[in-house]
């Protein structure tokens, strides 16, 4: 198992000029980059995040754009596999942070938390590339050939649970933006740079 | 040809009006309404069409092509619309996507008189969460999807057009 915030740092310097959708990763992120390419949408609609990413690499093809998914909203919907595999976009990186839980509501483990084999479902479900990570050191060997390898790529990162039991209303807001602002100021750079 | 052919919505008429408003993009999950509207769909190169397995996925896949500059329309039935609460709460309305939703409306009947509990539902599931909706019947109808668009881009929220379903103008 790695830390959420220890795989970030080690992918932020192969980001490029990625799109990076931060998702469940994105109280870490933000203290890594937050520019109108970084997306923290927080949880719009759990389970979302997939189709989000599919359609924002389907609109910019000449992007790369990273996801930063999560089991537990994989799991909601994993009949996004499908549709994803067989739209194919090039240059989507679809990467799970599997810590196991639903970390957010206290820790509850997520249905056969430890046996499902995501690298496995999204493979079946047409990935060309579809990988599985619990050691940091092999990621830091794998990355960089994987961002270089043609999308759809699916990676799961074995990652230790953050579980949070403070009620939310007396959570600590991370976020700068809301997600309504972070789409529009995405839409004016990418406008502006057409 | 019977009256319900004559007064139908054609397939035609709906592509039209795609390209009227200058549709990039549909995300769609196949109904019976649909069927030939997906032929001539699929044979326009200028349309890119996006199959899911649940019409939630619609619309966290239409905020995305939206953000990344596209215009995304949806096209999925009421049966779907309804399971789909969540996602047009979170991904539409939440992230002020301008989509139209073309909503086959199962069940309709024009009396009012429902044996079909999606048609039911469909009306006050739209009224609950307050969002703008216009119903076409016969390619008559067909500006009020124009208006749809129109009002979507103004108010940067999500509009529903309801196909209805009785005369079955896209499955002839």
């Amino acid at each position: 198992m790695m830390h959420t915030a220890d795989l970030l740092n080690l992918f932020a310097p192969h980001r490029g000029d990625a799109i990076v959708i931060s998702g469940r990763g994105g109280r870490h992120w933000i203290d890594i980059s937050d520019t109108v390419m970084d997306i923290p949408l927080g949880d719009p609609a759990m389970g979302g995040h997939a189709g989000f990413g599919l359609g924002l690499a389907l609109a910019q093809p000449n992007r790369r754009v990273v996801l930063f998914d999560s089991e537990g909203d994989l799991l909601m919907s994993l009949g996004q596999l499908p549709t994803i595999a067989e739209q194919a976009p090039a240059n989507f990186y679809h990467f799970v942070l599997d810590n196991e839980v639903y970390a957010t509501t206290g820790g509850q483990p997520v249905p056969n938390a430890k046996r499902v084999d995501y690298p496995g479902m999204a493979h079946a479900a047409g990935y060309p590339t579809a990988v599985g990570f619990s050691e940091l050191g092999d990621v830091a060997t794998a990355l960089p050939g994987l961002l270089h390898t043609p999308g759809p790529v699916f990676a799961a990162f074995k990652v230790l649970p953050e579980v949070e039991n403070t009620p939310i209303g007396q959570r600590v807001r991370w976020r700068k933006r809301g997600a309504e602002a972070v789409v529009r100021d995405l839409r004016a750079a990418l406008a502006g740079r057409s | 040809m019977t009256d319900a052919a004559a007064v139908a919505m054609s397939p035609e008429t709906v592509i039209r009006q795609m390209k009227q408003n200058h549709v990039t993009d549909i995300v769609w999950l196949p109904d019976s309404e649909t069927n030939f509207l997906y032929l001539l769909m699929q044979a326009d190169p200028d349309l890119r069409l996006v199959g899911v397995t649940r019409e939630g996925h619609a619309c966290s896949i239409a905020a995305g092509l939206y953000a990344g500059g596209r215009k995304p329309m949806i096209l999925i039935q009421n049966t779907g619309m309804m399971e789909s609460g969540d996602s047009i709460r979170g991904w539409l309305m939440g992230l002020n996507v301008p989509a139209v939703l073309m909503v086959g409306y199962r069940g309709y009947t024009r009396h009012g008189v429902n044996t079909d509990t999606a048609a039911t539902y469909t009306e006050r599931f739209l009224m609950a969460f307050n969002i703008s909706y216009y119903l076409v019947e016969s390619d008559a109808d067909a500006d009020r999807i124009s208006v749809a668009f129109a009002e979507a881009e103004r108010t940067k929220k999500p509009v529903v057009v309801l196909v209805g379903d009785e005369f079955h103008g896209f499955n002839r």
